[in-house]
């Protein structure tokens, strides 16, 4: 199972998802830089948090114009699992691989913070092994975190089922408390708060478990697809 | 912003003739406070510096600690005073790429950041409003763009610091010991300047910072960019695993000047240079201000011309820009030329080691009463006391400051911030523990005492999380050095801190001493910062979750020492009074049974008696828990006293212990056995905390009003400016 983890210069939760990719739930990862082409054998790739090109310009925009994203965008048309966290979720946007847009929290402050999110939707490869409605304790770490989209994209993803993840209580001032949006086919997952950091038990002071499925529903998707 | 007359002739004499222009910059950051520590070097020697575990090498600008299984651990302060109270924003923020360097210099990853912020009183004071809250969106900003957590810290305001800032980071780092930079050079080596250009900022920022604040310096002070350091970070930890480093030092105060005179004088080698080749941010800089610009995010770096390819491989990959400057010789100077022609060729040894001073001290006249023992009038309301004593700047919660630091990236982050300690795993299976803390309302009324209660707290802290302090930073701030009134102050509080680490076998790892801070309105009041680092070799204490029927147990005793509490200060608007003072045996004695008690597993949590005293102690256990507690006065350990100094008398060695309470036999008669002082003072239930004396209710305030009020207060004070 080869996930990706693509490393832009200022990512800084890459190490972070490496760890937990190969410790815990024993994929195989592998670093990807930016200006490398994306090796061919993945059946996953992520793109992890941080402050890629520092944050410049604006959260995610330099680093949506990689050349990297142009595979990305290649392999996501052939479906293939891909995860963005944080910066990663931001430059998926940026990208134009998922809608919508990241604007600064409302409290105008980096928000580092544990919340609790809803499942929205259990059909993605990173949300299968949940229950529709589940919770899943998680902190958040960003400064641009709120998710918005306009009334017209906002009825569409939810006709779409495009609301993968949502806050349990107004958290940052996003459109409908929405945390995690996917594509139109699913298979494209970004989402703000940051599941690498609450997969094990040690540094997750609620429960650890809930965040696991995220890792564990990719293991179930890639071994259907093996 | 030069050499006093004197030391123009003292250095005339050491190098047989008039300075150049050139080595008289170089000289004047060298030898300025900041750089040289030339009026405390010669007393800082005291302090214990070895043992089991402390790796010594040559140039490192951090300390290292052995933390087994091949693995150390680094750790550094250093404050950034003088440029925050400034321009708090850049100041905070270059203050903490400066102590990460230093991390990295070593060879170590940096894993973990602490700040300690202080500023004028905020409530009444809207320029220290402006400093605080700048001063955190810088450390802020900083941190949170490299992807380092801020674990820890403390924030405190006092009228002392009016129009200044005081902002102290601590870094911490982690590495294989195998990967640690055995700095060393042979002739021919290269010498290279990586990172960020040299520009015109910071110029003089030594020697800003060695002077008192009376102006407004703003080219002093340097412009932070995290983005360039996150990439000089990998791109140094990879060049470091192809071992393609020699020998590394972070470029700070005094910029080039200091950095390659002090690497020549450790490393025993000259080093020849041309600031021709250093790459600058603007074509037109004079060689004096590129010697001395304290542009940030720079490294200097030593290698040789084989590996150099290598390197810079590493930094293209980075886009880092990096020139090579310069080479090792063997003749132990510092020889700086531009356009072929010499403008400085200086003995290192002159430069970087400046004549230390022996300056006179004599005991303030301040300190002659202000211990007198005082009683206030007895209080009307002891609750509406304690609700404002929890709201206030001081006590009432820092989430607003930590909320705003990434304090989870890095994944390392067990015991998170508003704990007493935070705690990190390590990567073979251990824990490290640390914290950072100050006491300027006691180390005024007693500056040895003060001091000590400061490392003290700081062990209580980490002791409470399981650890067993192994190693100490010190970072010891006071005003101008020349007054001796000041300069005994800061030569007690040092006695202290060395019978402390002695008694105790805490070496002190690192450190840094701040001096001259002062505004035209006066000096700072005594202000050491000492940080623990404690290790824990199986598990730490993971906090649980307080219920109902659950016991508390008081360690240590209560005695009547009010002086600079928050209680006489904040409540009574006095200075004095007898400041606490640490009882080294029993200390230890109660140090030891509380690490036991937390092996033992019996207990839920461990909790330190300081500010505000054993009143917010219980509060804090009771606000984070969302439960009531009931504790008799008539049942706390130490002697009897009036209830208001029972309540909030800072007395050292105190913990509060919570555990189910089918545990208490097997918990008292551990704590017998270690011979401490100690008494089930309460238990927990009901909604509120409550406090009597005699049986009669002294105090009764809602958890729940009690808890939104310390949770809420800091923010309420900063928004509405």
């Amino acid at each position: 199972m080869n996930v990706g983890v693509i490393v832009f210069p200022g990512s800084n939760c890459d190490r972070d998802m490496f760890h937990v990719l190969s410790d815990v739930f024993h994929m195989t990862p592998q670093y990807c830089w930016h200006d490398k082409p994306l090796p061919e054998n993945l059946d996953a790739v992520v793109l992890p948090g941080g402050f890629s090109y520092g944050d410049r310009l604006r959260a995610g925009v330099i680093a949506a114009h990689s050349p990297i994203i142009q595979d990305v965008k290649k392999i996501a048309e052939k479906g293939i699992p891909i995860l963005g966290v944080c910066n990663g979720f931001q430059i998926l946007v940026e990208s134009g691989l998922l809608p919508g847009v990241l604007l600064k929290n409302d409290s105008l402050n980096f928000m580092c913070e544990w919340t609790n999110l809803t499942v929205e939707n259990n059909k993605t490869p990173f949300t299968n092994k949940f229950e529709l409605n589940e919770k899943i304790p998680i902190p958040i770490a960003n400064g641009d975190g709120r998710y918005f989209v306009d009334d017209e994209t906002l009825k569409q993803l939810e006709r779409k089922n495009q609301i993968v993840f949502k806050y349990d209580q107004v958290v940052n001032g996003s459109s409908n408390q929405i945390a995690g949006v996917c594509n139109e086919d699913g298979n494209v997952v970004g989402m703000m708060p940051h599941p690498e950091r609450a997969a094990e038990p040690e540094i997750n002071p609620h429960d650890n478990k809930p965040s696991s499925l995220i890792f564990e529903s990719l293991l179930k998707k890639i071994g259907a697809n093996n | 912003m030069s050499l006093e007359p004197h030391e123009l002739e003292e250095l005339k004499l050491k190098i047989g003739r008039d300075p150049t222009s050139t080595e008289l910059q170089i000289v004047a950051a060298e030898w300025s406070e900041h750089c040289s520590y030339k009026s405390s070097k010669k007393h800082l020697k005291i302090l214990p510096m070895d043992g089991p575990l402390v790796i010594n090498e040559k140039g490192y600008d951090s300390g290292v600690l052995d933390v087994g299984d091949g693995y150390v651990v680094t750790a550094h302060i250093e404050s950034h005073n003088h440029p925050s109270a400034v321009e708090p924003y850049g100041g905070a923020a270059t203050g903490v790429g400066g102590v990460i360097r230093d991390i990295l210099s070593a060879g170590t990853r940096p894993i973990a950041l602490l700040d300690g912020l202080r500023f004028g009183d905020i409530e009444k004071d809207q320029h220290a409003k402006w400093l605080f809250k700048n001063a955190v969106k810088g450390v802020a900003d900083y941190g949170n763009c490299l992807g380092i957590p801020t674990v820890g810290g403390e924030v405190e305001f006092d009228e002392c610091y009016a129009d200044y800032a005081m902002v102290d980071v601590a870094a911490i780092g982690f590495g294989k010991k195998e990967n640690l930079i055995k700095n060393h050079a042979k002739k021919g080596d290269l010498v290279v300047l990586m990172g960020g250009a040299t520009g015109r900022d910071g110029i003089g920022g030594s020697q800003f910072a060695s002077d008192s604040l009376e102006s407004e310096n703003r080219s002093a002070v340097q412009i932070p960019d995290p983005f360039i350091e996150k990439l000089i970070i990998e791109a140094i930890l990879e060049a470091r695993n192809e071992k393609l480093i020699h020998a590394m030092k972070d470029l700070g105060g005094g910029g080039l000047s200091c950095a390659v005179s002090e690497t020549a004088d450790a490393l025993d080698i000259g080093i020849e240079m041309d600031v021709d080749n250093v790459h600058t941010r603007e074509s037109d800089m004079h060689s004096d201000e590129i010697m001395v610009s304290e542009s940030q995010e720079r490294m200097l770096i030593i290698t040789d011309s084989v590996k150099l390819v290598k390197f810079q491989d590493i930094c293209n990959k980075f886009r880092i820009e990096c020139s090579v400057i310069g080479h090792v010789t063997f003749d132990n100077k510092m020889h700086v030329k531009k356009d072929g022609k010499t403008i400085a060729n200086i003995s290192t040894d002159v430069v970087a080691n400046a004549t230390l001073l022996d300056l006179p001290s004599k005991k303030p006249e301040y300190l002659e009463n202000i211990e007198d023992k005082k009683s206030f009038p007895p209080l009307s309301d002891y609750s509406e006391v304690m609700l404002k004593l929890l709201a206030s700047p001081n006590i009432a919660s820092k989430i607003w400051v930590y909320g705003q630091y990434d304090h989870e990236v890095g994944i390392r982050t067990v015991v998170k911030p508003g704990y007493d300690a935070s705690v990190l795993r390590l990567d073979n299976g251990k824990f490290l523990s640390i914290k950072i803390d100050g006491n300027p309302k006691q180390c005024y009324v007693n500056p040895r005492e003060g001091a000590i209660g400061c490392f003290e707290e700081a062990c209580r802290n980490v002791v409470c999380t399981g650890a067993k302090p192994i190693g100490m930073l010190d970072h010891l701030q006071f005003g101008n050095p020349r007054d001796p009134e000041i300069f005994w102050t800061f030569l007690e509080s040092l006695n202290g801190l060395t019978d402390f680490a002695k008694d105790f076998e805490i070496p002190c790892i690192g450190g840094k001493v701040s001096l001259y801070n002062e505004t035209p309105k006066g000096s700072i009041k005594p202000t050491p910062v000492i940080g623990v680092i404690g290790l824990i070799d199986k598990k730490p204490l993971r906090v649980q979750k307080i219920n109902t029927d659950d016991c508390l147990i008081m360690i240590g005793n209560t005695k009547d020492e009010l002086g600079g509490s928050e209680y006489s200060e904040y409540i009574h608007k006095f200075i004095g009074g007898k400041c606490p003072a640490v009882d080294f045996s029993e200390s230890k004695k109660n140090m030891n049974a509380v690490l036991e008690l937390i092996e033992t597993e019996l207990i839920k949590s461990a909790h330190d008696c300081s500010k505000g005293g054993l009143a917010v102690a219980v509060s804090e256990l009771c606000m984070t828990n969302l439960i009531g507690c009931t504790v008799s006065l008539d049942d706390v350990p130490g002697d009897k006293m009036d209830a208001d100094k029972i309540l909030f008398s800072e007395s050292h060695s105190r913990y509060l212990v919570t555990f189910e309470r089918k545990n208490l036999q097997n918990l008292e008669e551990l704590l017998k056995k270690h011979n401490v002082s100690f008494k089930t003072i309460g238990g927990f239930g009901g909604e509120s905390i409550r406090f009597t004396d005699n049986s009669k209710s002294l105090i009764d305030l809602s958890v729940d009003k009690a808890q939104k009020t310390w949770l809420n207060s800091l923010k309420e004070m900063v928004m509405h400016a």
